[in-house]
C-alpha cells in the first residue's frame, strides 16, 4: 500500500494521464476511515447512538425496505450485466488505483448482499452469482468504501442502464446510520444545522456581526452602502446560501458577488438566520425524513419573512436538492411569485441581469486572471438551469465571459456532463479523508495543468462551496496556490461597477454587459 | 417419450418467463420513486424522454460514449440477436409471413454477428483485468449459455441439417396444446434445451436489464421537478413537520 501522505505526482501534461486507467490494486484504500459518529450526533437524526445488537438482522431488513420504497434502488440493484464500461469512470478508481473504487464494484458490495437475501439465485446458488452472507467484515467494508464515493453520477452517465452508484452509496450509508454506523462528518453537520440554522453552528448574533463587517468592506471598496440584510421581514428576495459563504475564502467573494447584483438590480433580499444553509447533508446520507427537515426550514423561513422569491447561492449539493428535490420536500410553494423559478439559482438571476443590460460590467478587472470553469459535479449531472437543456453548463460559463476576457475551457471529456468530480463531495470533505481527496483530485488537476500548459490558464473557478474548499485544500499539492480557486460571481464582483462607484481608472471606462453571448 | 418431455419443459419455460417477468415488471412499476432524479442535462418533456430512451435502446447511446470496444460487440450480439430471432417467427407461422420470408438471408448473416459478438465480449470478460475482477461465474456462464444457443443453431444450418420441418410441426403443435414427433438430433435437443434454460432464469437474472431499462428513474424521469411536484405515495403519508419558526434567541 502507498503512504498515506504520497501525493499523485504528474509529470505530463498529457490530457490522457487523467485518463490514464491505473493497474489495479487490490485493497489499497482498505485502511481508508473516516470517523465515526459518537451517540449525540446520531440520536438527533433518529439513528441509534452505536452499533446496534441485532444490527444484522436491522440491516438486511432496512435493505428490503429502500428496494420497497424506491424504485431506482431495486431496478439498479437488478439490472447491472457487469459490462464494465462504467469501470474507468469513477475518478476516485482513477487516483487511487483499488478496484473497489470501480463504480460496479463498489455496487457489487451491497448488491451481493442483496442477492443472498432477496433474490432466487442467491437464496439456492450463491457460488454461482457472488451473493454473500452479511457479516460484520462486510458492514465494516460498507463503511470503508461508501464513504469513497462522492455521488457525482459520473458513473451513471456511462451506464447504459442508467445505474446511479449515487443512490447505491445513500442506500448503504441510510443502512449503516439505521443500525448506529454514522459518519462524524455528515451527521455532526446535521445535527448543528437542526440546533442553529447552519452547518457551521454559526449563531445568529454572529452571522450578523460577520454581514455587517462585510457590509463595512464593501461600502470601504464602492464607497457605496451596499447591503447584506439579516432577517428583514418584506423583502423580495430570500437568499439561501452555504455557511461557507460566511467565512471562508474564496467563497466570501463570492457572497459579495450576491451582495452587488442584487443592489445592482434594485432588489430587496434578505439572508434568514433560521435558513442560514443551502447545503443540506441529508442528501449524502441518503436520509429522506432529514433531508425534508433541512429543506422544511427553508419553506418556513420563507413563510415568515414574507418573501416572494427563493434565489440559492452558489453551491453544488445544495442546487441538486434545490432544483430536484426542494419542491418535492417541502413544496408546494403557492405562497411564492410564481413568475419566477421556485427556487432560482443565483446564476439564472445574473444572467438574466446581464441580459437586461442591468450590470455595468468592466471585464479588464479581471485581466489578470486567465480562467477556466470547473463544472461542479451535481448542478452537471443533477440539476439544471434556465429554460433550455444543459442551462447548468451555459449560464455559468456565459456570466464568467461576460466579466472576463480571457477564458478557455478544459477537455470535452472533463467538463460538462462529463466532469470530474473536485474529489471532495458527497460527505468527504473532511480531513480524515484527505488522503482520498488528494488521490481523487488527480483527473481535476490533471484536466486543469493541460489548459495550464496550453493556455496559459491561471485560475479556475466553481460554482460550489465543497469544490471550492476541496480545491483551496488540494491544489497546492498539484503545483497551484490556494488562491487559484475562485467563485464565479467573485469575478462578477470584481467586474461589477455599480452606480456612484468610485472608480480608480476612470480611462477604463465602464460599459453595460454585451448580451451577444446568449 | 422424448417430445412429450420437450413439450412440458417449453410449457414450463414459457410460464416461468412470462409470469416471472410480468411479476417483476409489475413490481418495478409499483415501486415508487421517491424524488426526481434524472441525471442531467435530462429532456425536460414526455416526448424528450421518448426520444433519450430511443436512441439508448435502439443504439446504446450512452454505451457508445463510454466504451467502443464493449458496444460494438454489445452491438453486434444484440443485433444479431434481433434478426436471429425475428427469422425464427417461421418456426411458429403458418403460412411464414412475407416480411420474415425476407429477412431469412440476413437472420443467417446475423448469426455471425451474434456469435462474433459474443466471444468477444466472453474474451474481454477474460482479458481486461477490471472486466474479470467484477465477473462472477454466472457472468460467463450466461455468455457460454449463448454461445452453445448460437453454436448449435449455426450447426444445424451449416454442417449437420435437422428436418426442420417436423421441428415446425412441434412448434405448432405445441402451439395447438398437441405433441407431435421431435426429431431426436442431438443438436436441435441441446439447441432447444439451452433455450429452455435461458426462458427459464430469464425472470431472476441479470436478462432483467432489457425490461429494467425502461424503469431506471436516472433515464426516464422528466427534467420538471421546479414546474410540477413529485410526491410519492409513502412519502405523502409522512407525518406532517410543525409549521413556523421557534421564538428567536439560542435553541
Amino acid at each position: 500500500m502507498a503512504p498515506k501522505d504520497e501525493v499523485p505526482v504528474i509529470t505530463s501534461n498529457s490530457i490522457d494521464d487523467a485518463f490514464k486507467i491505473p493497474k489495479l490494486e487490490c485493497g489499497a484504500m482498505a485502511d481508508s476511515n473516516t470517523f465515526a459518529a459518537a451517540p449525540e450526533h446520531n440520536e438527533p437524526l433518529g439513528f441509534p447512538g452505536e452499533l446496534i445488537d441485532n444490527w444484522q438482522e436491522v440491516a438486511i431488513a432496512k435493505m428490503g425496505e429502500l428496494a420497497e420504497k424506491n424504485r431506482a434502488f431495486q431496478v439498479y440493484l437488478d439490472a447491472c450485466v457487469k459490462c464494465g464500461a462504467c469501470t474507468d469512470k469513477c475518478h476516485y478508481f482513477l487516483g487511487t488505483s483499488d478496484p473497489k473504487n470501480m463504480p460496479v464494484a463498489r455496487q457489487d458490495l451491497l448488491r451481493s448482499v442483496y442477492r443472498r437475501y432477496y433474490t432466487f439465485a442467491g437464496k439456492y446458488f450463491p457460488w454461482l452469482v457472488g451473493a454473500r452472507d452479511l457479516t460484520r467484515e462486510v458492514l465494516d467494508e460498507w463503511y470503508t468504501y461508501y464513504h469513497q464515493c462522492s455521488q457525482c453520477r459520473r458513473c451513471s452517465v456511462s451506464c447504459p442502464y442508467g445505474i446511479d452508484t449515487a443512490e447505491i452509496s445513500m442506500a448503504a450509508r441510510e443502512i449503516l446510520d439505521t443500525v448506529g454506523m454514522g459518519q462524524k462528518y455528515c451527521n455532526e453537520i446535521i445535527t448543528k444545522l437542526k440546533k442553529t440554522g447552519n452547518n457551521l453552528g454559526l449563531n445568529p448574533k454572529a452571522l450578523r456581526a460577520t454581514l455587517e463587517d462585510l457590509e463595512e468592506d464593501l461600502e470601504d471598496e464602492t464607497g457605496i452602502p451596499v447591503r447584506l440584510p439579516l432577517d428583514e421581514k418584506g423583502a423580495d428576495i430570500l437568499l439561501i446560501t452555504p455557511s461557507a459563504d460566511f467565512f471562508a475564502e474564496p467563497h466570501i467573494d463570492g457572497l459579495l458577488g450576491y451582495a452587488k447584483v442584487f443592489h445592482a438590480a434594485g432588489v430587496s433580499w434578505t439572508i434568514s438566520s433560521y435558513a442560514s444553509e443551502a447545503a443540506n447533508f441529508g442528501m449524502f446520507i441518503g436520509s429522506y425524513e432529514n433531508m425534508r427537515e433541512v429543506s422544511w426550514r427553508i419553506r418556513q423561513a420563507a413563510k415568515d419573512l414574507g418573501v416572494k422569491r427563493i434565489v440559492f447561492g452558489e453551491c453544488g449539493h445544495a442546487w441538486r436538492v434545490g432544483y430536484s428535490f426542494l419542491n418535492t420536500l417541502a413544496g408546494p410553494f403557492d405562497f411564492l411569485d410564481q413568475n419566477y423559478p421556485i427556487p432560482q439559482h443565483i446564476m439564472e438571476f445574473t444572467s438574466d441581469a446581464i441580459d437586461d443590460g442591468i450590470l455595468k460590467i468592466d471585464k479588464s478587472k479581471n485581466d489578470e486572471f486567465v480562467m477556466t470553469y470547473h463544472d461542479s459535479c451535481n448542478v452537471a449531472r443533477g440539476s439544471a438551469m434556465g429554460r433550455k437543456e444543459g442551462g447548468q453548463f451555459d449560464l455559468p460559463r456565459k456570466v464568467l465571459q461576460s466579466v472576463c476576457n480571457n477564458y478557455h475551457d478544459m477537455d470535452r471529456d472533463t467538463i460538462r456532463e462529463n466532469t470530474f468530480c473536485c474529489g471532495g463531495g458527497g460527505g468527504l470533505l473532511t480531513d480524515d479523508l484527505m488522503d482520498l481527496r488528494i488521490k481523487g483530485a488527480k483527473p481535476r488537476m490533471t484536466a486543469l495543468q493541460q489548459v495550464t500548459a496550453d493556455h496559459g490558464v491561471t485560475h479556475m473557478a466553481a460554482i460550489c462551496a465543497i469544490c471550492k474548499t476541496q480545491f483551496s485544500k488540494v491544489m497546492p499539492k498539484y503545483g497551484y496556490e490556494m488562491d487559484n480557486i475562485m467563485s464565479v460571481h467573485q469575478l462578477v464582483a470584481n467586474a461589477v461597477v455599480l452606480d456612484g462607484q468610485e472608480t480608480d481608472d476612470d480611462d477604463a471606462a465602464p460599459q453595460a454587459a454585451a448580451t451577444e453571448e446568449t | 417419450m422424448l417430445s412429450t418431455l420437450y413439450a412440458v419443459l417449453f410449457y414450463v419455460a414459457t410460464i416461468f418467463m412470462i409470469v416471472g417477468t410480468a411479476m417483476k415488471v409489475l413490481k418495478y412499476a409499483r415501486t415508487p420513486a421517491p424524488l426526481k432524479i434524472p441525471v442531467s442535462p435530462a429532456p425536460r418533456t414526455k416526448k424528450g424522454v421518448w426520444f433519450r430512451m430511443f436512441k439508448e435502446v435502439a443504439f446504446f447511446q450512452s454505451l457508445f460514449k463510454s466504451n467502443k470496444w464493449i458496444w460494438i460487440f454489445a452491438v453486434l450480439f444484440h443485433a444479431g440477436m434481433l434478426l436471429v430471432v425475428l427469422r425464427h417467427i417461421r418456426y411458429f407461422t403458418q403460412p411464414v409471413w412475407g416480411w420474415v420470408e425476407l429477412i431469412q438471408p440476413i437472420g443467417v448473416y446475423a448469426s455471425f454477428a451474434m456469435l462474433i459478438g459474443l466471444l468477444g465480449l466472453l474474451i474481454r470478460r477474460i482479458v481486461v483485468p477490471r472486466i474479470r475482477y467484477i465477473s462472477d461465474p454466472s457472468d460467463y456462464l450466461m455468455l457460454i449459455l449463448f454461445l452453445g444457443i448460437v453454436i448449435t443453431g449455426m450447426g444445424m444450418k451449416f454442417v449437420m441439417p435437422v428436418d426442420i420441418l417436423a421441428v415446425k410441426q412441434f412448434f405448432l403443435g405445441l402451439m395447438r396444446f398437441q405433441i407431435n414427433e421431435l426429431p431426436a438430433s442431438p443438436a436441435i435437443l441441446t439447441h432447444l434445451g439451452l433455450v429452455a434454460v435461458l426462458m427459464i432464469i430469464f425472470p431472476i437474472s441479470k436478462l432483467m436489464h432489457a425490461p429494467g431499462v425502461f424503469f431506471a428513474p436516472s433515464r426516464t424521469q422528466v427534467d420538471n421537478a421546479r414546474e410540477f411536484r413529485h410526491l410519492s405515495a409513502w412519502a405523502n403519508q409522512l407525518p406532517p413537520l410543525p409549521e413556523g419558526i421557534p421564538e428567536e434567541g439560542d435553541v
